[in-house]
C-alpha cells in the first residue's frame, strides 16, 4: 500500500473536467430513486442506516427503561397504545418485550450495521479507493438498495399483525424453530422472514458487485497487494456474504414451508430436528459477526493510518488475518450452540477452533498499535473514535476467548455475560468503526466538516454511556441473568438500573451527534481535497470534496 | 476499567473461597406445604424412561392417592446461596466439583489472562499516545515490517490458547462423564411455561410452577425464583440428568450447579451433577420459550438422603426395593452423552421417535 500511495500526486488534477451539466439534467425522482452512481447509492444507504439506527436505537432505550427497575412497568401500556390490547394484559406485556427484542436485533443487524458498512461506506468509497469509475453492476447496486427498503418495512409491518401469542414476532433474532414454527402462529413470522429473504437477497447481490468490482476494476498498477485495506476488508466481508446467506435462506425457506405447508424439517414429531435449524442459522449466523466487523477493521486501518502519518505495520500481515477470520469464521459456528447436548468431542473441537480466531484477531490489534509506534500522532475525532474501538474490542475479544471454552460456556450461556459479550464487539467495535468512518469520511461525502469540539463531545459521552450500559451486564451474568428477561428477580436490580442510566448517558451523545451533523450542513466549513493531509494516501483523496458526479474518467496510474 | 475488572477478580476469588452457610431444610419450616395434588406414583413397577406417561398436567392425577404431608421441601432459602446476589460482582458459589473446577479455571486462569491482556493493550496504547503524540514525534518513521515481532506477536498468543486449552479441555472431559450406575434419575421436562420433573427411578413426578410475588413474599422466598413445588434430591448423590421438552425449546439451568441444558422436543439430553450441600438452589430457564419465558423457575431442595427417601413416600413415590432395583430401572450407563439414541422421544403427539441421532 505504501508503493501504491507514493505514485498518486501524478494525477491529482486530472478530475476536474465538468461533469455539472450532466447531474443537473436529472430530476429528484431519477437522481435518487433510479441512481446508477455508487455515490448517491452509497448515500441512500447511509441515510437508510441512520434512520434504521435510530428505530433501533429507540427500541433498546424501551428495553432499557423496562429494565430499569424490577418488575413490569411499561410493556403492557406500550402495547396497548400500539395495538390496542387491554393495558392490564400483562402477557401482551410480554409478548411486547419478545417483539422488541427480536427486531432490535433484526434491525441493528440487518438494516443498520451491514447497510452502513458495506452498503454506505463501501459502496462510497471501494471504487474511489480502487480507481474505478463506478461498481462493475451499477444497476444492480441500485437493485439491492431498493430490495432493503421493502424489507425494511415488511419487518416493521411485521409487528402489527398476529404473530401468535401477540402482535409481532416474537422469537428472537435467531428465529429458533419451534418457537419459531408451532410456538408463533399468525402471519408475523411470515412477514419476519419475507423480510430476511429480501434483505439476504439485497446482500448476496452487493457481495457478487463488490467481488466483481474489486477483481475486475482496480486501476492499472492498483494489485491486490496494492489495495487499500478497506478494500480488502469489503472482499473478504463479501465472500462470508455470498457464501453464508444462501444458507440462511433456506434456514428461514425451511421453516416457512413447515409453517404453512406441512413440511417437518424441524419438528421432531415428524422425523425432523430442532436443533438443524441452529446449525443451519449459526452456519450463516458466525460468519455474519465477521460481515459485521471486517469492514470496521477496514475503516480502522486506513484511519490508524491516517493520523499516525505511517503507512500501516504489517500490510501482508493485516490483509491475511482479515482472510483467515473470515476462512476459520465458517467452522466454528456451533459455539452458539454449546448446550444443545453435543458429543465431547464436537464440543472440544469447537472450543479449540473458537480460540484459534484470536490468533489473527492479536495480530491484527498489535498490528494496529504497531502503526502507530514511531508516527506523529494526532487524535482528531475518528483517531480517537479508532482508538477506542482498539480497546473495546480487545475486551469484547477476551470474553470472547472466555465464552470460547464449551466447559466455561455452561455457565454463561444465555446469560448478560453473552449480552455484554457481543455489545462490546457490535455496540462498541462495529458501531465505533462506523463513527470512525462518518467523521473520518463525511467532508470528503458532503464537503463539508463537522465540528471537531462537537465530535470530540459526542466521542467522550458515547464512550462513557456504552461502558456505562454494558460493563455492568457482565455482572449480571456472572451472577446468573438470562437473556431475553422482561422482568427479573430483584437481586438483579442494582446492576440493571446502572445499565439504564448508561443508555441515558448514550442517547444524549447522540442528540450532539446529529447537532453535529446539522451544524455541518447549515455552517460546516468548506472541505479541502485532501483535508487530513499527509498521512491519508489513498485515491479517494486525490479528488474534490465532494468527488465530481463521474470520477476517474482517464484511469490513474499506480506504481 | 481495568480496575473494575481487577475488583472483580478479587471479589470473584473471595466468592469462591468463602465457605456459605449451610440451611438446615429438615428442620426449618415455617412455610405451609404447597398443595399436595402434585406428586402422584406412576402405577409401572419397575419404570423406566420408556414408560408410558400418558400426562403432565396436575388435574390428571386428581384420583392419585393423597400422599401424606412434609415439611421437607419446603425450607427456607438463604441469601448469598444458590440464588444472585443484587450489586454484587462474581460467580454464584458453586456446591458442585465440577462447578468449583470451573470457577477456579475462571478465576484462576481466564480472568488473570483477560485482565492482563486488556491493561496490556491498554497499557501499550496509553504508552504510544503519549510518546508518539504530533508534539512529542513530528517526524514519523517509515517503518512497516519487522518480522521478528510479528512472529512473536502470533506465536505468544497461540502459547496463551495453548494454556487456557488444556484445563479447558480437561473440564469438559470431566463434564461429560456420565453419572455412575446408581445414580438417581431426574427428569426434567420442559412446557410453555413450566416444568415438569419426573423421578422415574421412584415413580414420581412434581410440577413446578412459578409463585406470584405475593406468595413468594409470604414464603420468604424470592420473587421470580420461588417455585409452588420444589424438587427435592439428596446429597453428595449422583444425579443424571435428563431433559426434554413437550413444545418449544427450553433451557434447564441451575447456576450454582454450573449446569445449563437444552431442554429440546424430540430429544432426550443428559448430563450429571453432584451436590455437596444441602440448601435451596434456584435457577431459570435459559432459553427464549416465548411470553412467560422469565417465569419459569427451577427450585432445587438438596437434603440428606435419609429425609430425600421420607420426601419420596410422603410424596407418594415408590422407594425401591434396593439399590439393585434401582440401578436396573435406570438408564444404561454405557450411554455417551447426549443419549438421545437410546431414549425413545417423548412428545405430544403420538408420531414415531425422531431418527436416533450420533
Amino acid at each position: 500500500m505504501s508503493e501504491a500511495t507514493a505514485s498518486i500526486s501524478a494525477f491529482t488534477s486530472t478530475q476536474v473536467e465538468d461533469h455539472a451539466h450532466e447531474d443537473h439534467k436529472m430530476g429528484f425522482f431519477t437522481r435518487w430513486f433510479m441512481s446508477t452512481n455508487h455515490k448517491d447509492i452509497g448515500t441512500l444507504y447511509l441515510i437508510f442506516a441512520i434512520v434504521a439506527g435510530i428505530i433501533g436505537g429507540a427500541i433498546s432505550g424501551v428495553m432499557r427503561l423496562e429494565l430499569a427497575e424490577p418488575g413490569i412497568q411499561y410493556l403492557p401500556w406500550l402495547s396497548s397504545v400500539l395495538h390496542g390490547t387491554d393495558p392490564q394484559d400483562l402477557s401482551q406485556g410480554q409478548h411486547m418485550w419478545n417483539v422488541l427484542i427480536t427486531a432490535h436485533g433484526l434491525i441493528m443487524v440487518f438494516f443498520m450495521v451491514m447497510p452502513a458498512m458495506i452498503g454506505g461506506f463501501g459502496n462510497w468509497f471501494i471504487p474511489l479507493m480502487i480507481g474505478a469509475p463506478d461498481m462493475a453492476f451499477p444497476r444492480m447496486n441500485n437493485v439491492s438498495f431498493w430490495l432493503l427498503v421493502p424489507s425494511f418495512f415488511l419487518l416493521l409491518g411485521s409487528a402489527f399483525v398476529p404473530g401468535g401469542s401477540g402482535y409481532g414476532a416474537g422469537t428472537g433474532w435467531t428465529v429458533y424453530a419451534p418457537l419459531s414454527t408451532s410456538g408463533s402462529p399468525g402471519p408475523s413470522v411470515d412477514m419476519a422472514i419475507f423480510a430476511l429473504h429480501l434483505a439476504g437477497a439485497s446482500s448476496i447481490l452487493g457481495a457478487i458487485n463488490f467481488i466483481t468490482t474489486i477483481f475486475n476494476m482496480r486501476a492499472p498498477g492498483m494489485t491486490l497487494h496494492k489495495m487499500p485495506l478497506f478494500v480488502w476488508s469489503v472482499l473478504v466481508t463479501a465472500f462470508l456474504l455470498l457464501l453464508a446467506l444462501p444458507v440462511l435462506a433456506a434456514a428461514i425457506t425451511m421453516l416457512l414451508t413447515d409453517r404453512n405447508f406441512g413440511t417437518a424439517f424441524f419438528d421432531a414429531a415428524g422425523g425432523g430436528d430442532p436443533v438443524l435449524y441452529q446449525h443451519l442459522f449459526w452456519f450463516f449466523g458466525h460468519p455474519e459477526v465477521y460481515i459485521m466487523i471486517l469492514p470496521g477493521f477496514g475503516m480502522v486501518s486506513q484511519i490508524i493510518s491516517t493520523f499516525s502519518k505511517k503507512p500501516i505495520f504489517g500490510y501482508l500481515g493485516m490483509a491475511y488475518a482479515m482472510v483467515a477470520i473470515g476462512a476459520v469464521g465458517f467452522i466454528v459456528w456451533a459455539h452458539h450452540m454449546f448446550t444443545v447436548g453435543m458429543e465431547v468431542n464436537t464440543k472440544m473441537y469447537f472450543t479449540a477452533a473458537t480460540m484459534v480466531i484470536a490468533v489473527p484477531t492479536g495480530i491484527k490489534i498489535f498490528s494496529w498499535i504497531a502503526t502507530m509506534w514511531g508516527g506523529s500522532l494526532s487524535f482528531k475525532t475518528p483517531m480517537m473514535w479508532s482508538l477506542g474501538f482498539i480497546f473495546m474490542f480487545t475486551v469484547g475479544g477476551v470474553t470472547g476467548v472466555l465464552l470460547a471454552n464449551g466447559g466455561i460456556d455452561n455457565y454463561m450461556h444465555d446469560t448478560y455475560y453473552v449480552v455484554a459479550h457481543f455489545h462490546y464487539v457490535l455496540s462498541l467495535g462495529a458501531v465505533f468503526s462506523l463513527f470512525a468512518g462518518f467523521t473520518y469520511w463525511f467532508a470528503k461525502m458532503s464537503g463539508r466538516h463537522l465540528s471537531e469540539t462537537l465530535g470530540q463531545i459526542h466521542f467522550w459521552l458515547f464512550f462513557i454511556g456504552v461502558n456505562v450500559v454494558f460493563f455492568p451486564q457482565h455482572f449480571l451474568g456472572l451472577q446468573g441473568m438470562p437473556r431475553r428477561y422482561p422482568d427479573y428477580p430483584d437481586a438483579f436490580a442494582y446492576w440493571n438500573h446502572v445499565s439504564s442510566i448508561g443508555y441515558l448517558i448514550m442517547a444524549a451523545s447522540m442528540v450532539v451527534f446529529f447537532a453535529n451533523v446539522a451544524y455541518a450542513f447549515i455552517a460546516g466549513r468548506k472541505a479541502e481535497d485532501n483535508y487530513w493531509g499527509e498521512g491519508a494516501t489513498t485515491l479517494e483523496w486525490t479528488l474534490s470534496s465532494p468527488p465530481p458526479f463521474h470520477q476517474f474518467e482517464t484511469l490513474p496510474v499506480i506504481k | 476499567m481495568n480496575k473494575i475488572k481487577s475488583a472483580l477478580l478479587a471479589i470473584g476469588l473471595a466468592v469462591a473461597v468463602a465457605a456459605p452457610a449451610l440451611s438446615q431444610p429438615a428442620t426449618v419450616s415455617a412455610a405451609p406445604t404447597a398443595a399436595p395434588a402434585v406428586a402422584a406414583p406412576i402405577p409401572a413397577a419397575p419404570i423406566t424412561p420408556a414408560a408410558p406417561i400418558t400426562s403432565t398436567t396436575p388435574t390428571a392425577k386428581a384420583d392419585a392417592v393423597k400422599p401424606a404431608e412434609t415439611t421437607i421441601g419446603t425450607s427456607h432459602s438463604v441469601a448469598g446461596m444458590g440464588q444472585p446476589v443484587d450489586a454484587l460482582i462474581g460467580i454464584q458459589p458453586q456446591v458442585t466439583k465440577l462447578g468449583q473446577q470451573a470457577l477456579w479455571m475462571h478465576n484462576s486462569i481466564l480472568m488473570p489472562v483477560m485482565v492482563g491482556i486488556s491493561v496490556f493493550v491498554l497499557g501499550l496504547m496509553l504508552f504510544v499516545g503519549f510518546r508518539f503524540r504530533a508534539k512529542a514525534n513530528p517526524v514519523p518513521s517509515k517503518t512497516t515490517h519487522n518480522t521478528f515481532i510479528e512472529v512473536v506477536w502470533t506465536l505468544i498468543p497461540v502459547l496463551i490458547l495453548v494454556v487456557i486449552a488444556v484445563p479447558s479441555i480437561q473440564l469438559l472431559a470431566a463434564q461429560y462423564k456420565p453419572a455412575p450406575a446408581n445414580a438417581i434419575t431426574l427428569k426434567a421436562i420442559g412446557n410453555q411455561w413450566f416444568w415438569t420433573h419426573e423421578y422415574p427411578d421412584y415413580g414420581l413426578e412434581v410440577t413446578t410452577n412459578m409463585l406470584s410475588a405475593a406468595d413468594a413474599k409470604k414464603r420468604g422466598e424470592p420473587r421470580m425464583l420461588a417455585v409452588d413445588n420444589r424438587i427435592v434430591l439428596p446429597v453428595n448423590t449422583p444425579i443424571r440428568l435428563l431433559t426434554t421438552a413437550n413444545d418449544v425449546i427450553h433451557a434447564w439451568a441451575i447456576p450454582a450447579f454450573w449446569i445449563k441444558m437444552d431442554a429440546i422436543p424430540g430429544r432426550i439430553n443428559e448430563t450429571s451433577f453432584t451436590v455437596e450441600k444441602t440448601g435451596v438452589y434456584y435457577g431459570q430457564c435459559s432459553e427464549l420459550c416465548g411470553i412467560k419465558h422469565s417465569a419459569m423457575p427451577i427450585g432445587i431442595e438438596i437434603v440428606s438422603k435419609a429425609d430425600f427417601e421420607k420426601w419420596i413416600v410422603a410424596k407418594g413415590g415408590k422407594l425401591p426395593a434396593s439399590k439393585g432395583a434401582a440401578a436396573a430401572a435406570s438408564l444404561p450407563v454405557s450411554a455417551p452423552v447426549p443419549a438421545a439414541a437410546l431414549v425413545p422421544v417423548l412428545t405430544n403427539s403420538a408420531a414415531p421417535a425422531a431418527a436416533p441421532k450420533g
